[in-house]
Protein backbone atom coordinates (compact mmCIF):
# COMPACT_ATOMS: atom_id res chain seq x y z
CA UNK A 1 0.00 0.00 0.00
CA UNK A 2 2.80 2.35 0.90
CA UNK A 3 4.78 1.77 -2.32
CA UNK A 4 1.68 2.43 -4.44
CA UNK A 5 1.38 5.89 -2.89
CA UNK A 6 4.94 6.76 -3.92
CA UNK A 7 4.37 5.51 -7.46
CA UNK A 8 1.73 8.18 -7.94
CA UNK A 9 4.35 10.89 -7.56
CA UNK A 10 6.84 9.40 -10.03
CA UNK A 11 5.52 11.40 -13.08
CA UNK A 12 5.82 14.61 -11.04
CA UNK A 13 9.42 13.79 -10.17
CA UNK A 14 10.21 13.05 -13.84
CA UNK A 15 8.51 16.29 -14.91
CA UNK A 16 10.49 18.27 -12.34
CA UNK A 17 13.79 16.81 -13.52
CA UNK A 18 12.79 17.53 -17.13
CA UNK A 19 11.81 21.10 -16.24
CA UNK A 20 15.09 21.81 -14.48
CA UNK A 21 17.02 20.24 -17.34
CA UNK A 22 15.04 22.29 -19.86
CA UNK A 23 16.00 25.46 -18.03
CA UNK A 24 19.63 24.60 -17.39
CA UNK A 25 20.60 22.98 -20.70
CA UNK A 26 20.39 26.17 -22.86
CA UNK A 27 22.48 28.03 -20.27
CA UNK A 28 25.01 25.22 -20.18
CA UNK A 29 25.11 25.07 -23.97
CA UNK A 30 25.64 28.82 -24.21
CA UNK A 31 28.41 28.60 -21.65
CA UNK A 32 30.11 25.74 -23.51
CA UNK A 33 29.69 27.58 -26.81
CA UNK A 34 31.37 30.69 -25.46
CA UNK A 35 34.20 28.53 -24.06
CA UNK A 36 34.74 26.89 -27.42
CA UNK A 37 34.21 29.70 -29.92
CA UNK A 38 33.79 33.25 -28.68
CA UNK A 39 36.59 34.75 -26.61
CA UNK A 40 35.77 37.19 -23.84
CA UNK A 41 36.48 40.78 -24.75
CA UNK A 42 36.13 43.04 -21.76
CA UNK A 43 37.34 46.62 -21.79
CA UNK A 44 37.19 49.80 -19.73
CA UNK A 45 34.43 51.42 -21.80
CA UNK A 46 32.46 48.17 -22.12
CA UNK A 47 32.66 47.53 -18.37
CA UNK A 48 31.68 51.08 -17.47
CA UNK A 49 28.86 51.41 -14.93
CA UNK A 50 26.50 53.29 -17.23
CA UNK A 51 25.81 52.30 -20.81
CA UNK A 52 25.78 55.85 -22.06
CA UNK A 53 27.49 57.66 -24.89
CA UNK A 54 28.86 60.20 -22.45
CA UNK A 55 31.57 59.39 -19.95
CA UNK A 56 30.13 59.58 -16.45
CA UNK A 57 31.51 62.39 -14.33
CA UNK A 58 31.71 63.09 -10.61
CA UNK A 59 30.53 61.01 -7.70
CA UNK A 60 27.11 59.50 -7.13
CA UNK A 61 27.48 60.08 -3.35
CA UNK A 62 26.46 63.72 -3.21
CA UNK A 63 24.41 65.52 -0.56
CA UNK A 64 21.05 66.90 -1.45
CA UNK A 65 19.89 70.11 0.23
CA UNK A 66 17.31 69.51 2.99
CA UNK A 67 15.49 72.77 2.23
CA UNK A 68 12.73 71.21 0.25
CA UNK A 69 11.77 69.06 3.21
CA UNK A 70 10.45 72.03 5.23
CA UNK A 71 8.76 73.47 2.18
CA UNK A 72 6.98 70.16 1.59
CA UNK A 73 5.82 69.91 5.20
CA UNK A 74 4.37 73.42 5.13
CA UNK A 75 2.60 72.57 1.90
CA UNK A 76 1.20 69.37 3.40
CA UNK A 77 -0.20 71.19 6.46
CA UNK A 78 -1.97 73.80 4.39
CA UNK A 79 -3.19 71.20 1.94
CA UNK A 80 -4.95 69.43 4.84
CA UNK A 81 -6.23 72.75 6.15
CA UNK A 82 -7.86 73.45 2.80
CA UNK A 83 -9.74 70.14 3.08
CA UNK A 84 -11.07 71.18 6.52
CA UNK A 85 -11.98 74.65 5.28
CA UNK A 86 -14.37 73.31 2.68
CA UNK A 87 -16.92 71.72 5.12
CA UNK A 88 -16.41 74.70 7.40
CA UNK A 89 -17.47 77.06 4.61
CA UNK A 90 -20.42 74.86 3.59
CA UNK A 91 -21.80 74.59 7.16
CA UNK A 92 -20.79 78.13 8.14
CA UNK A 93 -24.29 79.66 8.58
CA UNK A 94 -25.53 76.71 10.66
CA UNK A 95 -22.57 76.52 13.06
CA UNK A 96 -22.85 77.11 16.81
CA UNK A 97 -20.63 79.73 18.45
CA UNK A 98 -18.43 77.01 20.04
CA UNK A 99 -17.81 75.28 16.74
CA UNK A 100 -16.99 78.56 14.99
CA UNK A 101 -14.49 79.53 17.71
CA UNK A 102 -12.89 76.06 17.59
CA UNK A 103 -12.47 76.37 13.81
CA UNK A 104 -11.04 79.89 14.11
CA UNK A 105 -8.53 78.67 16.70
CA UNK A 106 -7.51 75.90 14.30
CA UNK A 107 -7.01 78.36 11.44
CA UNK A 108 -5.16 80.87 13.66
CA UNK A 109 -2.79 78.15 14.91
CA UNK A 110 -1.90 77.24 11.36
CA UNK A 111 -1.62 80.90 10.35
CA UNK A 112 0.81 81.41 13.23
CA UNK A 113 2.81 78.48 11.87
CA UNK A 114 2.86 80.13 8.48
CA UNK A 115 4.11 83.40 9.98
CA UNK A 116 6.84 81.45 11.80
CA UNK A 117 7.88 79.67 8.59
CA UNK A 118 7.85 82.97 6.76
CA UNK A 119 10.12 84.55 9.34
CA UNK A 120 12.48 81.56 9.19
CA UNK A 121 12.71 82.19 5.42
CA UNK A 122 11.46 78.70 4.63
CA UNK A 123 9.38 80.05 1.76
CA UNK A 124 12.38 81.70 0.12
CA UNK A 125 13.93 79.37 -2.42
CA UNK A 126 17.69 79.76 -2.43
CA UNK B 1 30.26 20.51 -45.67
CA UNK B 2 30.51 19.81 -49.37
CA UNK B 3 27.76 21.67 -51.21
CA UNK B 4 27.40 19.03 -53.91
CA UNK B 5 26.95 16.27 -51.38
CA UNK B 6 24.40 18.36 -49.53
CA UNK B 7 22.33 18.90 -52.67
CA UNK B 8 22.53 15.22 -53.51
CA UNK B 9 21.42 14.28 -50.03
CA UNK B 10 18.51 16.73 -50.13
CA UNK B 11 17.38 15.17 -53.42
CA UNK B 12 17.20 11.87 -51.59
CA UNK B 13 15.14 13.50 -48.86
CA UNK B 14 17.91 13.84 -46.30
CA UNK B 15 18.46 17.24 -44.74
CA UNK B 16 22.04 17.79 -43.66
CA UNK B 17 23.52 20.89 -42.08
CA UNK B 18 26.46 22.05 -40.01
CA UNK B 19 26.61 23.69 -36.61
CA UNK B 20 28.03 26.81 -38.26
CA UNK B 21 25.08 27.09 -40.64
CA UNK B 22 22.49 26.66 -37.90
CA UNK B 23 24.30 29.18 -35.72
CA UNK B 24 24.56 31.77 -38.48
CA UNK B 25 20.96 31.17 -39.54
CA UNK B 26 19.82 31.95 -36.02
CA UNK B 27 22.09 34.95 -35.74
CA UNK B 28 21.17 36.61 -39.02
CA UNK B 29 17.45 36.33 -38.34
CA UNK B 30 17.48 37.95 -34.93
CA UNK B 31 19.62 41.04 -35.18
CA UNK B 32 18.77 43.64 -32.54
CA UNK B 33 19.59 47.16 -33.66
CA UNK B 34 20.41 49.98 -31.29
CA UNK B 35 17.74 52.69 -30.93
CA UNK B 36 19.89 55.43 -32.22
CA UNK B 37 19.31 58.13 -34.81
CA UNK B 38 21.39 61.19 -35.56
CA UNK B 39 19.60 63.12 -38.28
CA UNK B 40 16.98 62.87 -41.03
CA UNK B 41 18.07 59.33 -42.00
CA UNK B 42 16.67 58.26 -38.64
CA UNK B 43 13.18 59.19 -39.90
CA UNK B 44 13.64 56.76 -42.79
CA UNK B 45 14.97 54.19 -40.32
CA UNK B 46 11.82 54.62 -38.20
CA UNK B 47 9.69 54.28 -41.32
CA UNK B 48 11.54 51.07 -42.16
CA UNK B 49 10.51 49.53 -38.86
CA UNK B 50 6.88 50.57 -39.17
CA UNK B 51 3.93 48.81 -40.83
CA UNK B 52 4.55 49.90 -44.42
CA UNK B 53 8.12 48.59 -44.79
CA UNK B 54 8.17 46.29 -41.76
CA UNK B 55 11.77 45.40 -40.92
CA UNK B 56 10.29 42.77 -38.57
CA UNK B 57 10.01 40.47 -41.59
CA UNK B 58 13.79 40.17 -41.41
CA UNK B 59 13.92 39.64 -37.66
CA UNK B 60 15.28 43.05 -36.79
CA UNK B 61 12.33 44.77 -35.17
CA UNK B 62 13.60 44.73 -31.60
CA UNK B 63 15.31 48.10 -31.34
CA UNK B 64 17.10 48.17 -27.99
CA UNK B 65 17.62 51.37 -26.01
CA UNK B 66 20.78 49.97 -24.41
CA UNK B 67 23.99 49.17 -26.29
CA UNK B 68 24.47 46.19 -23.99
CA UNK B 69 21.52 44.42 -25.63
CA UNK B 70 22.19 45.43 -29.23
CA UNK B 71 23.98 43.66 -32.10
CA UNK B 72 23.67 46.24 -34.82
CA UNK B 73 24.39 49.94 -34.88
CA UNK B 74 22.65 51.80 -37.68
CA UNK B 75 24.51 55.11 -37.93
CA UNK B 76 21.55 57.00 -39.36
CA UNK B 77 22.54 60.54 -40.15
CA UNK B 78 25.16 63.22 -39.91
CA UNK B 79 27.93 62.44 -37.45
CA UNK B 80 29.19 65.76 -36.17
CA UNK B 81 32.59 65.92 -34.56
CA UNK B 82 30.83 66.67 -31.29
CA UNK B 83 28.83 63.44 -31.59
CA UNK B 84 31.60 61.14 -32.89
CA UNK B 85 33.09 60.26 -29.45
CA UNK B 86 29.63 59.30 -28.18
CA UNK B 87 29.01 57.09 -31.22
CA UNK B 88 32.33 55.30 -30.75
CA UNK B 89 31.73 54.88 -27.02
CA UNK B 90 28.29 53.39 -27.65
CA UNK B 91 29.82 51.05 -30.21
CA UNK B 92 32.46 50.00 -27.69
CA UNK B 93 29.75 49.18 -25.17
CA UNK B 94 27.95 46.78 -27.49
CA UNK B 95 28.68 43.10 -26.89
CA UNK B 96 30.27 40.94 -29.57
CA UNK B 97 29.40 40.09 -32.28
CA UNK B 98 28.47 43.59 -33.39
CA UNK B 99 27.80 45.07 -36.79
CA UNK B 100 27.52 48.57 -38.21
CA UNK B 101 25.43 49.90 -41.07
CA UNK B 102 26.45 53.42 -42.12
CA UNK B 103 23.23 54.89 -43.48
CA UNK B 104 23.21 57.83 -45.83
CA UNK B 105 25.70 60.13 -47.46
CA UNK B 106 26.63 61.86 -44.19
CA UNK B 107 27.43 58.70 -42.24
CA UNK B 108 29.55 57.25 -45.03
CA UNK B 109 31.45 60.36 -46.09
CA UNK B 110 30.16 63.57 -44.51
CA UNK B 111 27.74 64.02 -47.39
CA UNK B 112 26.70 67.58 -48.23
CA UNK B 113 28.54 68.79 -45.12
CA UNK B 114 31.85 67.21 -46.12
CA UNK B 115 33.50 70.59 -46.64
CA UNK B 116 32.26 71.86 -43.31
CA UNK B 117 34.42 72.25 -40.24
CA UNK B 118 32.25 70.31 -37.81
CA UNK B 119 31.15 67.16 -39.59
CA UNK B 120 33.02 63.87 -39.51
CA UNK B 121 33.88 62.68 -43.00
CA UNK B 122 32.53 59.19 -42.50
CA UNK B 123 32.08 57.11 -39.35
CA UNK B 124 34.35 54.42 -40.84
CA UNK B 125 37.28 56.52 -39.66
CA UNK B 126 36.59 55.28 -36.13
CA UNK B 127 34.51 52.10 -36.22
CA UNK B 128 34.48 49.19 -38.69
CA UNK B 129 31.48 49.60 -40.98
CA UNK B 130 29.99 46.45 -42.49
CA UNK B 131 27.54 47.95 -44.96
CA UNK B 132 27.51 51.45 -46.46
CA UNK B 133 24.30 52.85 -47.95
CA UNK B 134 24.49 55.95 -50.14
CA UNK B 135 21.52 58.29 -50.44
CA UNK B 136 20.30 61.49 -48.89
CA UNK B 137 18.39 60.06 -47.15
CA UNK B 138 18.28 56.47 -48.43
CA UNK B 139 14.79 55.13 -48.88
CA UNK B 140 13.55 52.42 -46.50
CA UNK B 141 14.02 49.89 -49.32
CA UNK B 142 17.71 50.82 -49.37
CA UNK B 143 18.00 50.18 -45.63
CA UNK B 144 16.24 46.84 -46.06
CA UNK B 145 18.67 46.01 -48.88
CA UNK B 146 21.58 46.95 -46.64
CA UNK B 147 20.15 44.78 -43.91
CA UNK B 148 19.81 41.83 -46.30
CA UNK B 149 23.42 42.41 -47.37
CA UNK B 150 24.42 42.27 -43.72
CA UNK B 151 22.44 39.04 -43.31
CA UNK B 152 24.37 37.52 -46.22
CA UNK B 153 27.59 38.67 -44.60
CA UNK B 154 26.65 37.12 -41.24
CA UNK B 155 25.63 33.92 -43.01
CA UNK B 156 29.06 33.64 -44.66
CA UNK B 157 31.08 34.07 -41.46
CA UNK B 158 33.13 31.11 -40.29
CA UNK B 159 33.28 29.91 -36.73
CA UNK B 160 36.79 28.53 -36.95
CA UNK B 161 39.83 28.84 -39.16
CA UNK B 162 41.88 31.77 -40.36
CA UNK B 163 38.94 33.40 -42.09
CA UNK B 164 36.89 33.77 -38.93
CA UNK B 165 35.72 37.30 -38.20
CA UNK B 166 37.24 39.77 -35.77
CA UNK B 167 34.92 39.02 -32.86
CA UNK B 168 35.99 35.35 -32.74
CA UNK B 169 39.70 36.16 -32.49
CA UNK B 170 41.03 36.38 -28.97
CA UNK B 171 43.86 38.75 -29.92
CA UNK B 172 41.62 41.53 -31.26
CA UNK B 173 40.04 44.08 -28.95
CA UNK B 174 36.34 44.80 -29.00
CA UNK B 175 37.01 48.44 -28.16
CA UNK B 176 38.11 51.08 -30.60
CA UNK B 177 39.86 54.32 -29.74
CA UNK B 178 37.42 57.00 -28.59
CA UNK B 179 38.41 60.38 -30.05
CA UNK B 180 38.83 63.39 -27.77
CA UNK B 181 38.13 67.03 -28.51
CA UNK B 182 41.44 68.62 -29.41
CA UNK B 183 42.39 72.22 -30.00
CA UNK B 184 41.38 72.14 -33.67
CA UNK B 185 39.98 68.74 -34.47
CA UNK B 186 39.22 65.38 -32.96
CA UNK B 187 42.29 63.60 -31.67
CA UNK B 188 43.11 61.23 -33.23
CA UNK B 189 41.51 62.44 -36.46
CA UNK B 190 41.08 58.79 -37.53
CA UNK B 191 41.77 55.30 -36.31
CA UNK B 192 44.85 54.34 -38.37
CA UNK B 193 44.05 50.64 -38.01
CA UNK B 194 40.72 51.16 -39.76
CA UNK B 195 41.34 54.10 -42.04
CA UNK B 196 44.69 54.04 -43.78
CA UNK B 197 43.68 55.36 -47.16
CA UNK B 198 45.99 58.06 -48.47
CA UNK B 199 44.19 60.56 -50.62
CA UNK B 200 45.93 61.07 -53.92
CA UNK B 201 46.58 64.67 -54.82
CA UNK B 202 45.15 65.10 -58.30
CA UNK B 203 46.91 67.54 -60.63
CA UNK B 204 44.85 70.64 -61.13
CA UNK B 205 43.51 70.70 -64.65
CA UNK B 206 41.33 73.35 -66.13
CA UNK B 207 37.80 72.03 -65.98
CA UNK B 208 35.86 71.57 -69.22
CA UNK B 209 34.22 74.81 -70.13
CA UNK B 210 36.71 76.97 -68.30
CA UNK B 211 38.97 79.41 -70.13
CA UNK B 212 36.85 79.13 -73.24
CA UNK B 213 35.35 82.21 -74.77
CA UNK B 214 31.61 82.39 -74.81
CA UNK B 215 31.21 80.21 -71.72
CA UNK B 216 31.31 81.24 -68.14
Amino acid sequence: MHSVDLDIYRPIAILMIAAVGFAISPLAMAWLWSKKFSPRKPGPVKNATYECGLASQGDAWIQFRAEYYLYAIVFLIFDVEAIFLLPFAVAFSGLTLGAAIAMLVFILLLAEGLVWAWQKRVLVWV
Amino acid sequence: MDQKLKIELSQQGIFATTLEEVYNWGRKNSVWPLTFGLACCAIEMIATTMARYDLARFGAEVFRPSPRQADLMIVAGTVTKKMAPQVVRLYNQMPEPKYVIAMGACAISGGPFKQGYNVLKGIDRYIPVDVHIPGCPPRPEALIDAFMTLQKKIDAQHLTGDLRPRHLRADTSSEFVVPQYGAHDLEPAKNPKLWNITLKATPTEPRAGENEPGKS
